[in-house]
């Protein structure tokens, strides 16, 4: 592509790619940038410049064991999509900027798509699929479901994981707490008046 | 009303809400097939050159591509295009865009296919680029399409009455300049495909983002050379669209399909955010001129409009959104001499194509500025002068169109709106604050005084703003407008549903179900709304032009009601009774109410079935006749209008030019409400699309080239952008579509900006006339960013 020889800045793409094994921890990501282009000492091995899966992936999705093969460079969302088929998980702008992606790991909302799926080695991550349980409804979703807080429906799993994660760490929001807690999730359909009523009543439902 | 309703007007759940909340709802990119293969694009980073050659030798040696795909692989038409056929598949001759494809290549690894995509050659000889679409028209302009004379895609003219007689009659002309951006659609969901080949003689399938499966299908019928039954196009859940997954989509569609026949494996074609910015149609930039002649009292006289829009690399839907403008262009205003010309050209810039809205928020945007300006000449307060010069029953319009056979409800969503919004109070209010306004530092004399600082207590000031449009529904004189769709009733009661009007992600599945529940009495949920497949249903147009409830309404109405009249001949005969005027179909039951008699649907359905009555069948609606005269712009442009108001509360922060949405009001007329929830949403969604086109948003490129390819430097609203958005609906007695349904998704969005503008004067004193009117308009009046067309604020 055109835009990757023209800009000068680092590619996360490719910075994600070169970063690569064993690499563990969103700070020691950080703290490498700047020497992105430079196998370091403290990379154990060379990164991988094809695309094999290399790496055992163990962590918990969803309530169940996952040990997966996978290449270094996946994201966590491509993991999610791909080798698990939780498609529920969008892939949005693929550079933590719309909240798309959100995904529940060890009760936090992070984005799946901005994050190497090795980080979440041994970690406990939950999708929007993991919500249902049975025919059950999780609470959010029926919220969801009567208020509207939706339309086309491609943010709203993000929409609701994003606000699970806000009720785990505090399960009497105000309308305030909701909406800066969900003003990184976009939606272009507009959905938001609705989207924050339907939290609300979840809230109010739950107590 | 004119009826009581079951469940029309009521809250109904949406039809897709359980699988959209779950994560099961399949869009385009959930969809894989065993043995499938992906795509990547081969692209030049320039926007504009004469393509040599492309060797793929080296990409094919590296081994990691199962096939290259370029125009030579394309059994049928090379170019497509709606109205002209100047976009080619694949381009072999020029790139005129930078989003432009001119190959493919088709592997098993998507990872491997970038790495492989490098090693492609492309020779190629750049040209001079042209994006100043002040500059298409000279005579030394660079011709983008060759083929054709100039760079003029489209001119409408629209001559009424004497200009220069009216300006002569005038007390006062007023001349302003507008400038509007490239937007971008922003649809969350990015593009993605899947062709899968079909064995033997069968043509082939195709699953995607696609707004239009029927335009798509023949725009991919067309470029295989196939007849229109082999392709059949089925529509995955659509993740937003908003006019953007129509023109892109059908290319893609047609290039997956070339490679999947030429692979005989199925081919997916998926985007990131930043192909997907760079590649896909945007809304026209416009520049717009207008000259108006007033009497002392602020009545119009004349309107000489000068609009020209970019039309980018291709023509697409240039020719059909500048008719909407060409008819709109005058506003909701009976103005006795008009002279309008409307052009788009080509330019090297991103090309543009159709957006919620269509044609009509530029003009709005511009038109409504100016009727704020002529007021405050006038010494009236905008709602007076809208008063004075705002359509009535009888009115004719610009285009010479008398208006009757509606309700025509302009004062009244004007009215509603200023009552519900106090709006003369805080109007007057707010601009007795404006001279407590700072000025701004004189730049060629940059001394600071006193009266340059702002006292804490001034910083923020409240403004408030209207603004007030008609819109044509649906497609009006721009084609053919008829919709079909297709039900079956089984013998449980459970009820088959279709429309050929696809959902784009606002609801309109719920809106059909809804509307055929009335018809039958019986609870949505009884409805299946199949899938939209172009082998099962009629072609009905496009989902666009806001015509879905209208006229897929008013199909799915006729449907409905050829199953109730066959099913009250069934009822008579089982009720041994002559007069169906007494059969009330409600609550899931027949009853009769001359000998209270019930009988429940389903059982109905199964003695209709046991006679042998078919309860399957097609509803057709077509709109009233409307016409065009292309020469002077006259005639009846659409059937039936609708009418809207919105009042924006702005506070506007003094020293940084940020402008904070406190509220806005929305009133609007659209006809009867079917799906109310559905209803509400598309006013939250408008008004919110309208803020981000008033206040944030803007594509802008240089040489052709974009820079805004994601969302961190695309701006769109998010949840915190707006405080509160009140829609109120006017409802009224017509009685086209099902039961005098008409628009409302573009409405909401076309007046937005123009609001946002007039509350921002409200509040600065400054009148701006060039979107956005972000942080450097507002504070500076001026846009900061370079771009290749200098804007009026620029200068």
């Amino acid at each position: 592509m055109s835009k990757d020889s023209e800009s000068n800045k680092i590619s996360r793409r490719n910075f994600l790619g070169k970063a690569g094994t064993g690499i563990v921890g969103s700070t020691i990501l950080i703290s490498s940038i700047g020497a992105a282009d430079k196998t370091g000492p403290d990379l154990a091995e060379a990164p991988p410049i094809d695309p094999k899966e290399t790496d055992i992936l163990n962590l918990w999705v969803n309530g169940k064991k996952q040990k997966l093969k996978i290449n270094p460079s996946s994201t966590l969302a491509e993991v999610l999509r791909n080798k698990l088929n939780l498609t529920g998980t969008k892939i949005v702008c693929n550079q933590g900027a719309c909240g798309g992606c959100t995904v529940v790991m060890d009760n936090k909302a992070v984005y799946a798509c901005h994050m190497l799926a090795l980080d979440a080695a041994g970690k406990k991550v939950v999708t929007i699929e993991g919500l249902l349980e049975g025919e059950e409804l999780n609470h959010l979703q029926e919220a969801f479901i009567e208020k509207d807080g939706l339309q086309c429906g491609f943010c709203t799993p993000g929409q609701i994981m994003s606000a699970y994660a806000l009720l785990l760490s505090k399960p009497n929001p105000n309308r305030e707490d909701i909406m800066e807690a969900m003003s990184g999730n976009i939606c272009r359909c507009g959905a938001y008046p609705n989207i924050l009523d339907s939290v609300l009543l979840a809230v109010q439902n739950k107590n | 009303m004119k009826e009581k309703f079951n469940i029309v007007g009521k809250p109904v759940i949406r039809q897709d809400a359980f699988n959209k909340v779950t994560g099961q709802a399949k869009f385009a990119d959930d969809y894989n097939y065993p043995n499938q293969l992906y795509a990547a694009m081969i692209r030049i980073p320039v926007s504009h050159a004469k393509i040599k050659s492309i060797d793929y030798t080296e990409a094919i040696e590296s081994g990691l591509v199962a096939a290259t795909c370029d125009s030579s692989d394309i059994p049928g038409a090379k170019k497509v295009g709606p109205i002209r056929k100047d976009q080619p598949v694949f381009c072999d001759e020029k790139v005129v865009t930078s989003g432009d494809v001119l190959a493919m290549l088709i592997g098993e690894n998507e990872y491997e296919l970038k790495q492989a995509s490098k090693k492609v050659k492309v020779d190629f000889e750049e040209l001079p680029i042209l994006t100043d679409i002040e500059k298409a028209m000279d005579e030394d302009a660079q011709i983008i399409h060759p083929e054709f004379e100039n760079n003029l895609i489209v001119h409408y003219p629209l001559r009424k009455g004497n200009i220069d007689k009216g300006f002569e009659e005038s007390d006062h002309i007023l001349e302003q300049t507008y400038t509007t951006p490239h937007i971008e659609h922003a649809y969350i969901e990015p593009e993605a495909v899947v062709a899968v080949p079909l064995e033997g003689n069968r043509g082939i399938k195709i699953i995607g983002s696609i707004q239009n499966p029927h335009t798509a299908r023949k725009v991919v019928a067309a470029v295989l050379g196939l007849p229109l039954t082999k392709v059949r196009i089925i529509q995955a859940e659509l993740g937003g669209s908003f006019g953007g997954k129509d023109d892109t989509m059908n290319i893609l569609s047609a290039r997956a399909a070339v490679a999947a026949l030429k692979t005989k494996r199925p081919v997916k074609i998926h985007y990131s955010r930043e192909e997907s910015i760079l590649e896909s149609y945007k809304r026209h930039p416009y520049r717009l001129k207008y000259k108006v002649g007033f009497s002392k009292a602020g009545k119009l006289k004349a309107m000489k409009i000068d609009l020209l829009a970019d039309g980018g690399g291709y023509s697409c839907m240039s020719p059909f959104v500048t008719w909407r403008s060409v008819v709109q262009a005058t506003g909701p205003y009976e103005v006795e001499n008009v002279w309008t010309d409307v052009r788009a050209v080509y330019t090297n810039n991103p090309y543009t194509g159709a957006f919620r809205g269509f044609g009509s928020p530029q003009p709005i945007f511009a038109q409504e500025s100016l009727m704020d300006e002529i007021a405050e000449i006038a010494g009236i307060s905008p709602i007076e002068i809208r008063k004075i010069n705002g359509f009535q029953k009888g009115s004719v319009t610009a285009s010479r169109q008398v208006l009757r056979d509606h309700e025509i409800n302009l004062l009244k969503v004007v009215e509603r709106a200023a009552e519900e919004s106090n709006f003369l109070s805080e109007w007057n209010k707010n601009k007795k604050d404006q001279s407590n306004a700072p000025s701004f530092v004189d730049e060629l004399n940059p001394i600071v005084k006193p009266e340059h600082f702002i006292h804490p207590s001034n910083n923020v000031k409240r403004g408030i703003g209207l603004a007030t449009s008609f819109r044509g529904c649906s497609l009006g004189a721009e084609g053919v407008d008829a919709a079909a769709a297709y039900i079956s009733v089984q013998t449980d009661g459970s009820i088959y549903l279709l429309s050929g009007l696809a959902e784009n992600g606002q609801g309109l599945k719920t809106t059909f179900s809804i509307i055929a529940a009335e018809v039958l009495g019986i609870s949505e949920d009884r409805i299946h709304y199949l899938e939209q497949d172009t082998g099962i249903i009629a072609d009905s147009g496009p989902t666009v032009a806001s015509r879905s409830t209208l006229m897929g309404g008013g199909a799915i109405k006729d449907a409905a009601t050829i199953i109730k009249n066959r099913l009250n001949e069934v009822a008579l005969k089982h009720f041994n009774i002559t007069d169906y005027d007494v059969l009330v179909y409600r609550n899931n039951t027949i009853s009769n109410t001359e000998n209270n008699l019930k009988i429940e649907f389903s059982e109905l359905c199964q003695l209709a079935f046991n006679s042998a009555v078919s309860l399957s069948a097609v509803g057709w609606y077509k709109g009233p006749n409307v016409g065009w005269d292309e020469e002077t712009g006259q005639g009846d442009a659409y059937f039936t209008y609708v009418y809207g108001c919105q009042v924006a509360d702005v506070s506007v922060d003094m020293s940084t030019g940020e402008v904070y949405i406190n509220k806005i009001v929305a009133v609007h007329d659209p006809g009867t409400v079917i799906n109310i929830m559905g209803a509400l949403g598309q006013v939250y969604g408008g008004v919110t699309q309208g803020a981000g086109y008033g206040l944030w948003e803007a594509i802008e490129s240089e040489k052709g080239m974009i820079k805004e390819l994601n969302y961190d430097l695309y701006i769109i609203p998010t949840s915190k952008d707006i405080d509160k958005i009140e829609p109120i609906f006017i409802e009224g007695e017509d009685d086209h579509g099902a039961w005098g349904a008409k628009s409302l998704g573009e409405p909401t969005l076309e007046l937005t900006s123009a609001a946002l503008a007039n509350a921002i004067k409200n509040a600065t004193g400054k009148r701006l006339f060039n979107l956005p009117l972000n942080l450097e308009e507002v504070l500076l009046s001026k846009k900061l960013r370079p771009k290749d067309f200098v804007r009026e604020s620029s200068k």
